[in-house]
Parts: structure tokens; C-alpha cells; sequence
């Protein structure tokens, strides 16, 4: 971003940063968990996409943690960000933390979060933060090819045997209680919105609603009906796998302080 | 990545069964001796359809098993930068095992029965992938000699007599010489480093490079089926002499990261102008070719697990597609067919 556009910024203080780690965290963290992935799909083909979207949300993590870095102004650069802070100074929404579970449950948290990601990303193009729009459109490229893979494997698994439905329902009813994070706004997503950083989560909300109850539809799914518990990942309360997962993430740069890889 | 220099247990070569075999095959030679490249629909002796079948399997379940040893550091890679770019060294070897069983899909066998008979156990990988990733240095030494012996192999290959095959070969030796380049430098940033980085590094290299050395396969006099395979232009190089040549580039290689190859007996002959190296132990080859390395239960195991766990979702996909078989889903249908 030009200097001059940095200024034209609506003064946004703390709020900023911190808002465009919630977007870093939740593409790193779930990256992070569809590495796991690799090596052990159902199918060469699903062990490649797979991979490849987790290229696609890491790589937007750095591009997201380098612009987190550079607006909060203290010299962190993107693998400090990523490999030097505890969980709850993670932001990310707690569903993208959620263990892989079989490959009905990565695909139902998949497309929740994709959906949610494409609607999130296509508002963001127009952000007043000009950096943060020209990073929201590449990564809107990219969401919705993760899209077309999720749902198009919803749909499969929903609409395929009985036991592929039943895997899959089972893992919306276990997962669903963490959607009610991703579109109910809080405060600093209010205060990000007054300043056009962000769009309204309302926005979001009513499209991402549309995007998966249609679907669900298609997969033959049921929606579940209550979101039962108030996640905060976005403000760094968490739920127990997250510390576990960057455990593993952080162990060479916990180990060895200050050494360049 | 690339299994070692192929099996020597296959069938023998027959002779062939009629005369007009016999013409077929000397027409077919001829071809081979004027350079020109064999294609699917050409008539091939069976013995050639075989090696050819045996020696891309072995290839492609190699890429497919050597995902699992470097996917082992993909979550605890030490920068974003590392783990993005081992992400996409992991693809490419599952991309160059894609390529590979659809070349040897071309002569005649599916990949599931191909896939079948390496969870059965009845087929070949390079045992390099038997041994284990300790350390992020294992991440750089696989890509140092790993993939620089693969691409020694390899080089020749891309002029094999099989169309597909040499086909297929040429995109994968662009990649492999892409990795051994990273793997290298991740070996100039440990060896640079602080003191537990350097020995993170030396460490590795004891550990890979006699596995290594290895991968050219026995030693010629050892070696069955070389004479033949070079007689069809399968193989163009024999073992020894590609060994000697991954010896020759890579002794200095490790000269300039200042660190010792775990050889005591290793030296330069000036009349022959080669590294010689101390003798290599083939009883741990052999051990480990017979499945008792240290990963080649862990390996196996984590295939098979993959292959019975993914079980209910290629069922889905193909029940999903045989419902919608009008609709244009070309995705389930591509899926379906695949199993």
C-alpha cells in the first residue's frame, strides 16, 4: 500500500490489525489442518486437491499476517506472527481449529468455512483498506474453486449411499454450532464495518445462509436447527485442539529461538 | 522421486511363439534400433509389455509411497515459506505418480488393479522410502540426493523407447531438478546455521547418503535384467555407471557444505578420474528390500489405512454418479471410472 493510501485510512488503531489476523488466522489454521491431509485422501485426486487448497489458504494467511504486520507497526513479520504467538492470541474462528475428523467431516467444515470465506472475500474487495481489497481479490479466485470442490463433494457424500449420508449429516449436526460465529458480528466487527474496512456481517449472513441451504438442498441434507454455544475464536477463546495444533506447527521455531531456516 | 533401478524378479524375457512372432518381434527391434518411439497401439512382444507394465508401477507407487516420508514435516515445516513449498513438492511426486500410472494404463492394466497389488505387497517401491524422517534436515537431504539420484536415473529415460513413458519422463525430470535444487539449499541454510542446525544436517546426511547410493539398484554383475532392458532401449545406462555418476557430482556437492560423507574409505582416483567409494553393504538392501526396514510396515500401513478409509467416499462417488449419470457431472463420472 502507498503511503498515501495508508494514511487515508480511517484511524483505526488496534481494531485493524487485529481484524485482519481473524482473516490470517482462519486461512492459516485451516491450511494448517488440511496438511494433514497429505499422503492420506481417499483417492490420488482428492490427496491433490486437498493439498492444493491448503496451498491456496496458507498462501493467503502470509500475504494477510505481512499486511496484519506492517499496519500494527511493531516490526513483526509474518513467521513471527504465524510461530511466536500462544492460542489465545490467535483470532480465527473456532470452527477452522476442528480436527479433520473422516473425510465427510473435513468436507462439511470445509464448506461451511468456504462459503463463508467466498462471501466474506467478495465484500471485502471493496474495503476501504486498499491492500486488504487487492488480497480479498485474489483470494476470491481461489475460494471458489475450494467452493466448487466442497460442495461438489457435499452433494456426493449427501446424495451417495446411505452410509455416506449418514456420515455426512452426522458431521453438520457435530459442526453446525460453530456457524453462529461466522456471521454474528461482534463488536470490533461492527467498529471495522463503521469504517468500511469490513463489510456488515449482516451482508454476509444472508448470502452465506442462501449459499448453503441450497446446498444442503442438493445434498439431500437437513440443516440443523439451533447453534447452541457463542464461539469467541475471533477474540482468542478457544477450543482445546487449537493449542494442540500449534504445537505441532510452532515446535522447530519453539525449539530453536531466533535461528534462520 | 523414483524407485530404485528396477526389480530383477520379473519373468524372463520368452522366446517367441511362432514364426511370425519372431518377424513381428525383429520388425520391432528394428524400429527400436532406428530410435523411433514405440506407441499403445503398436504390436510389442509381451515380455517388452511386461517389463514395461512392472518397471512404471514400481515408478509411480514410488511417488505415491514417498509422499508419506516428507508429508511427515509438511505440519511442522519451520517457515510458511518451507511449508508452501513442500506442499508443492509433495503434489508434484503425487502429480508425477498420476502421469505414471496413466502411462502404464496405456499398455493395458488399470490403476486399481495396480493399486491392489501394492497394498497386497505384491509389488515393488524404492526402498529409500522405508527409511525414516527424523529431522528437518531429512526434508533437505531427501531433496538433495534423494531426488538427485532420481534424476541420474531418470535422465535416460526420457529417451526410452516407450512413447508415454519417455513422455511422461520429461516433465517429471523439470520437476525433480526444481526439488533437488530446494533440497540443496534447505542443506546451505542448516550447514550455515547455528551449531544444532549443522548437525541437524550431518546428522541426515549419515543417515542417506549409503540409502542413496543404493537406489541405482545392484550392482551390474547382480543385475538380471540389464542386458535385455538395454537391448530394448529401456534402460540406457547401467546401474554402476549411474551411480558412478551421482558419486562423481555429488562428492563435491557436500565438499562445499563443508560436511563429511559418512565414508571413511572414500577417494579420488586421478588415473580414473572418479570418487571411489568404500564397498556398499547390500545385506541392509536386501533386508530392507525384503520388508524389514524401519518404515516398510509404517509405509504399507498407512497406505492400506488411507486406501480402507476412503472406502465409503469412492462408494459414495460412484453411487452419486450412476443416480445422475444424465446430468453433466463430469466430475463423479471421471471419479467413478477412476475406482
Amino acid at each position: 500500500m502507498s503511503a498515501a493510501a495508508e494514511s487515508a485510512l480511517p484511524a483505526a488503531g488496534e481494531d485493524h490489525p487485529r481484524y485482519v489476523l481473524r482473516l490470517a488466522d482462519t486461512s492459516l489454521v485451516l491450511g494448517q489442518r488440511l496438511c494433514e491431509w497429505v499422503g492420506h485422501a481417499p483417492a490420488l485426486e482428492e490427496d491433490l486437491a486437498l493439498g492444493n487448497i491448503a496451498l491456496d489458504l496458507i498462501g493467503q494467511a502470509r500475504l494477510l499476517l505481512a499486511h496484519a504486520g506492517r499496519i500494527e507497526g511493531r516490526g513483526r513479520e509474518e513467521d513471527q506472527l504465524a510461530f511466536l504467538r500462544d492460542a489465545p492470541e490467535f483470532y480465527n474462528v473456532a470452527l477452522a481449529e476442528q480436527p479433520n475428523g473422516d473425510f465427510g467431516a473435513t468436507i462439511v467444515r470445509q464448506a461451511l468455512l468456504d462459503a463463508w470465506q467466498l462471501e466474506l472475500y467478495h465484500s471485502l474487495t471493496a474495503s476501504a483498506d486498499e491492500r486488504l481489497a487487492e488480497i480479498a481479490a485474489k483470494a476470491l479466485k481461489e475460494c471458489r474453486y475450494h467452493w466448487r470442490f466442497s460442495c461438489g463433494w457435499l452433494v456426493r457424500l449427501g446424495d451417495g449411499t446411505a452410509e455416506s449420508h449418514a456420515r455426512a449429516q452426522e458431521a453438520l449436526e457435530a459442526l453446525w454450532r460453530f456457524t453462529e460465529e461466522l456471521i454474528t458480528p461482534d463488536a470490533l466487527d461492527v467498529r471495522m464495518a463503521s469504517l468500511g474496512i469490513a463489510p456488515p456481517l449482516a451482508v454476509v449472513r444472508a448470502r452465506w445462509e442462501a449459499r448453503i441451504a441450497a446446498a444442503l438442498k442438493e445434498a439431500t441434507l437437513r440443516q440443523p436447527s439451533s447453534h447452541h454455544y457463542p464461539w469467541h475464536g475471533k477474540s482468542g477463546v478457544h477450543t482445546e485442539h487449537l493449542g494442540h495444533l500449534l504445537g505441532q506447527m510452532q515446535h522447530l521455531q519453539r525449539t530453536y529461538p531466533g535461528v534462520t531456516w | 522421486m523414483y524407485t530404485q533401478a528396477l526389480d530383477s524378479s520379473g519373468a524372463e524375457p520368452r522366446s517367441p511363439a511362432s514364426a511370425g512372432d519372431a518377424e513381428r518381434e525383429r520388425r520391432f527391434q528394428e524400429r527400436i534400433d532406428r530410435d523411433e518411439k514405440i506407441e499403445p497401439k503398436d504390436w510389442m512382444p509381451e515380455a517388452y509389455r511386461q517389463t514395461l507394465i512392472r518397471q512404471i508401477a514400481q515408478h509411480a507407487h514410488s511417488e505415491i509411497v514417498g509422499m508419506l516420508p516428507e508429508g511427515n514435516w509438511i505440519t511442522r515445516a519451520p517457515t510458511l515459506r518451507r511449508k508452501v513449498v513442500l506442499i508443492a513438492k509433495v503434489q508434484d511426486e503425487g502429480g508425477h505418480g498420476m502421469y505414471l500410472y496413466s502411462a502404464a494404463e496405456t499398455l493395458g492394466v488399470s490403476r486399481g488393479e495396480l493399486i491392489e497389488q501394492l497394498l497386497a505387497g505384491r509389488a515393488k517401491y524404492s526402498s529409500i522410502f522405508n527409511y525414516p524422517t527424523l529431522t528437518w534436515a531429512d526434508i533437505g537431504a531427501i531433496g538433495w540426493l534423494v531426488d538427485g539420484a532420481a534424476i541420474m536415473n531418470q535422465i535416460p529415460l526420457c529417451r526410452c523407447s516407450y512413447g508415454p513413458y519417455a513422455r511422461a519422463m520429461v516433465r517429471i525430470c523439470k520437476e525433480e531438478s526444481f526439488h533437488q535444487r530446494q533440497g540443496y539449499e534447505i542443506m546451505l541454510t542448516l550447514a550455515r546455521g547455528t551449531g544444532a542446525q549443522r548437525e541437524m544436517a550431518q546428522d541426515a546426511l549419515n543417515r542417506w547418503w549409503w540409502p542413496s547410493l543404493m537406489m541405482f539398484g545392484p550392482s551390474d554383475t547382480e543385475s538380471v535384467h540389464t542386458a535385455q532392458s538395454m537391448r530394448w532401449k529401456i534402460k540406457r545406462f547401467s546401474n554402476d555407471e549411474l551411480r558412478q555418476r551421482f558419486i562423481d557430482v555429488t562428492v563435491p556437492q557436500a565438499q562445499f557444505l563443508d560436511l563429511s560423507l559418512p565414508d571413511p574409505a572414500l577417494r579420488w582416483d586421478e588415473a580414473a578420474q572418479h570418487f571411489i567409494t568404500g564397498p556398499i553393504d547390500w545385506s541392509e538392501f536386501q533386508t530392507v528390500l525384503k520388508g524389514h526396514g524401519p518404515c516398510n510396515r509404517e509405509r504399507l500401513g498407512a497406505r492400506r489405512a488411507a486406501h480402507e478409509a476412503g472406502r465409503w467416499v469412492r462408494e459414495a462417488a460412484a453411487a452419486y454418479a450412476d443416480k445422475h449419470r444424465d446430468r453433466a457431472g463430469g466430475g463423479a463420472e471421471r471419479y467413478a471410472q477412476a475406482i
